[in-house]
């Protein structure tokens, strides 16, 4: 397959390209901010997005989804990453669409993924219980009952988890903490009993939460896949949401690197442009390579995601250079936006705030290169 | 079956009978390539043997024409020879500026006959070309070159001085950029123009790096003669296929091929523990350059097909060029780390007479040839970002 956009991908990322700067710009983004925005996104715009065939974006057309696959996912996360346009397209539509897919019976295909694609139902993964992504650190406990299980402990960390109306929970029902087996997938109603969800407000200004869960009871049609074997379908559901998230990423990067080569263009000091210093020239330019550089990494593990298969050295890669560049890209975006990129006046915080939460979720740099390496035979 | 899949049968079978067992074997070093030309001394008869087969089908340059040498083979036929290559580890028959630089160009600018004269050449390794472009006051202001060529009627006769000519005392040939207008603009009186080194005018004096070794040359120009038939393109346009060529020589600097990971050098020589290479620092630095490798190199297949769907490389290549060359010189820094002190043993047996350092030291050019890594910023600043002059 050519490492290139076909026509069909192509029209899709022009169309999400425009919707977006159109409909969710960064402007908008600030306004839920310093509205105080419970759901810290737009129902309205969530409800165009699902129109758009967007919020069914990875669903199959039997279950009424758009199917565009993970390269057409990867160009509408590209597209939100250049607005910052804040929904729950990534938790649901992405993570928890691709995690029911893969764990998910043919019941609980076809009654939850219509929902998603239709925008209705928002469902987000609970996973990380310290500030360390590690799945199989997982320690959350799932004891059999006869009508069911019975769930204690805690997540955090919890993508759009204050407006979420479902969790998909990862818990153990055998084994130890550290152990791959012994770990199950559970559907949770966020207002099941015993439950409390703390909102948190993060960096990003985007809706997160930490869960508690105090004896929650869940009957046996709850499990999603096999019990003690989540491992198995949540590896390549998170590689997928992983690959999405750095696809985000480098819409952020290069929204940055646009918006600072547009500042050197116009911004005079000493009596001249400042974009005609090489110091500013050269950072441009390796900006602008790295970016590039990303780019291919990223397209090829959206690639492999849809040829099916083992892809995980595929999205480590992906994730890790892209949490690499976002970070230059930020960085060097406010130091050559000199004092103003410090202003929160001025939208480029706005950036470097949302990617490195992202960075962040669902393992950052150091996690996706020893992953890389142990992938590698390392 | 498809007429490609018959082709890639086809070829296999031709390469099983064909290729030497020698030439399945990997190259022993620089001194083990075939560059071909008149004084070329073959370290084998299996490699001349193998030269001979591949340039006769005009495999060594498979998609160019056939009345030029080549092998006229459509870029699906020539990605399948090569990977058929690939399959029995089968050595590239010759490697050569003429291929990779000379060729493209003359394929794009030169006239019929200039191709008929010396392509084919080119193709079956008969003639050994080099490149005469920087001067001592010309490096990556290139086009302040001042080597000087006056008419005279069927002919030139040039004056002046080349430097890091690479190969220069090897080759036959020259192709070379020369001033033809001196009250020209410095980019509009340069042309184009194709020479024998095997003149009177015309003497090398190789450059010792500090590799110890001599891959470049100055070369100097003493009423040396060239004929007019053997100008590319109009006289002082030059600077045109000046361009062009460049392009193709950085693009070729950033893809030489994809060399074995890090890590499998590391694990051999340092072993693991748990599966890890044992020294975890080097094991985290390995990584990082191997995701930059791995990202660099999906570039490269993005930017080739981007060009086969019609898209212009144009000042990509700079980028190519750029983040190629750092790339490589990062990987030999971490080819020293991971073998200590062993690195640096600089004669004798048990390091091949300093193989390592050696060839560490020489990817310190990469950055500079072909325009320095800070050249090509400056292309990707002024012509792909539009920042002011």
């Amino acid at each position: 397959m050519a490492l290139i956009l076909n026509e069909e991908q192509q029209l899709l990322k022009e169309s999400a390209d425009g919707f977006f700067a159109e409909k969710a710009p960064v402007s908008q983004l600030r306004t839920l901010r310093d509205d105080k925005v419970e759901d810290c996104f737009s129902r309205d715009l969530w409800k165009e997005m699902a129109e758009m065939g967007f919020a069914g974006i990875l669903v199959g057309e039997d279950h009424g989804g758009a199917d565009f696959g993970l390269v057409g996912a990867g160009l509408v996360a590209e597209a939100m990453g250049r607005n910052l346009s804040a929904s729950p397209f990534h938790a649901s539509s992405v993570m928890a669409a691709a995690l029911i897919e893969a764990a998910g019976n043919d019941q609980q295909k076809s009654s939850l993924l219509p929902a998603i694609a239709a925008g209705e139902l928002i469902a987000t993964l609970a996973i990380d219980e310290t500030g360390t992504h590690d799945p199989e650190g997982s320690a959350m406990k799932a004891v059999a009952s006869d009508t069911g299980y019975k769930l204690s402990g805690m997540k955090t960390f919890v993508q759009e988890g204050g407006a979420a109306g479902h969790y998909i929970v990862l818990a153990r029902t055998s084994g130890e903490r550290g152990d791959r087996d012994g770990l199950s997938l559970f559907w949770v109603d966020r207002r099941a009993k015993g439950l409390i969800v703390d909102r948190s407000v993060m960096t990003d200004s985007r809706n997160w939460a930490k869960l508690t869960f105090e004896g929650v009871h869940v009957d046996a049609g709850a499990l999603l896949g096999d019990e003690g074997k989540a491992m198995d379908a949540l590896d390549p559901a998170l590689d997928k949401a992983r690959v999405v998230l750095a696809a985000e990423l480098l819409g952020i990067a290069q929204e940055c690197l646009d918006r600072t080569v547009k500042y050197l263009q116009e911004r005079k000091q000493f009596g001249v442009l400042i974009g005609s210093f090489q110091g500013l020239q050269h950072r441009a330019a390796q900006l602008f390579s790295e970016i590039e550089v990303t780019r291919s990494a990223i397209l090829k593990a959206l690639q492999m995601g849809d040829a099916g298969g083992d892809f995980r050295w595929f999205a480590s890669l992906a994730k890790a250079k892209a949490c690499k560049t976002a970070e230059l890209a930020t960085n060097e975006a406010i130091q050559m936006h000199g004092g103003i990129g410090m202003t929160d006046e001025f939208d480029i915080g706005f950036f470097i705030k949302r990617a490195r939460t992202i960075q962040t979720l669902y393992g950052d740099y150091n996690y996706h290169a020893d992953r890389f390496a142990h992938c590698s035979g390392y | 079956m498809s007429d490609l899949e018959a082709f890639r049968s086809e070829t296999r079978d031709w390469l099983e009978t064909n290729c030497p067992p020698l030439m399945r074997t990997p190259s022993t070093g620089e001194a083990d390539i075939c560059w071909g030309g008149k004084t070329f001394v073959f370290q084998s008869d299996d490699q001349k043997l193998w030269l001979e087969r591949m340039g006769a089908r005009g495999w060594t340059v498979p998609t160019w024409p056939k009345e030029y040498g080549g092998g006229g083979l459509s870029k699906e036929e020539a990605k399948i020879l090569a990977s058929e290559m690939r399959r029995i580890k089968a050595r590239s028959p010759l490697v050569s500026f003429g291929i990779w630089m000379l060729g493209p160009a003359l394929l794009k600018f030169g006239t019929h006959e200039q191709k008929l004269e010396h392509l084919p050449k080119i193709a079956r390794g008969e003639i050994r070309w080099c490149q005469g472009y920087s001067e001592p006051n010309a490096g990556s202001d290139l086009a302040a070159l001042a080597t000087k060529a006056e008419d005279k009627g069927d002919h030139y006769i040039i004056n002046g001085q080349k430097v890091w000519t690479s190969y220069a005392d090897k080759a036959d040939w020259i192709f070379c950029l020369v001033r033809t207008d001196f009250e020209a603009s410095k980019h509009t009186g340069i042309s184009f123009i194709l020479f024998d080194m095997d003149q009177k005018g015309v003497t090398t004096k190789p450059i010792l790096l500090i590799s110890g070794n001599s891959p470049f040359c100055e070369t100097f120009f003493d009423d040396a003669i060239a004929l007019k038939s053997n100008l590319v393109g109009e006289e002082n346009k030059g600077w045109t296929i000046a361009k062009y060529l460049l392009t193709h020589e950085r693009t070729g600097i950033s893809d030489m091929g994809l060399p074995t990971p890090l890590n499998a050098l590391a694990v051999d020589k340092l072993g693991t523990k748990n599966g890890e290479i044992a020294d975890k620092m080097l094991r985290h630095q390995i990584a990082e350059h191997e995701i930059d490798a791995a990202a660099f190199m999906f570039t490269l297949e993005r930017a080739k097909d981007e060009a086969k769907a019609g898209g212009d490389m144009g000042a990509f290549s700079s980028m190519l060029k750029g983040y190629g060359t750092e790339l490589n010189k990062d990987r030999h820094e971490l080819i020293l780390k991971v073998n200590g002190s062993d690195a640096f043993e600089w004669e004798g047996q048990f390091s091949n007479n300093g193989e390592i350092a050696r060839n560490w030291l020489r990817t310190k050019a990469n950055s500079i040839e072909g325009g320095t890594t800070e050249v090509q910023l400056n292309i990707i600043a002024k012509r792909i970002l539009n920042l002011p002059a």
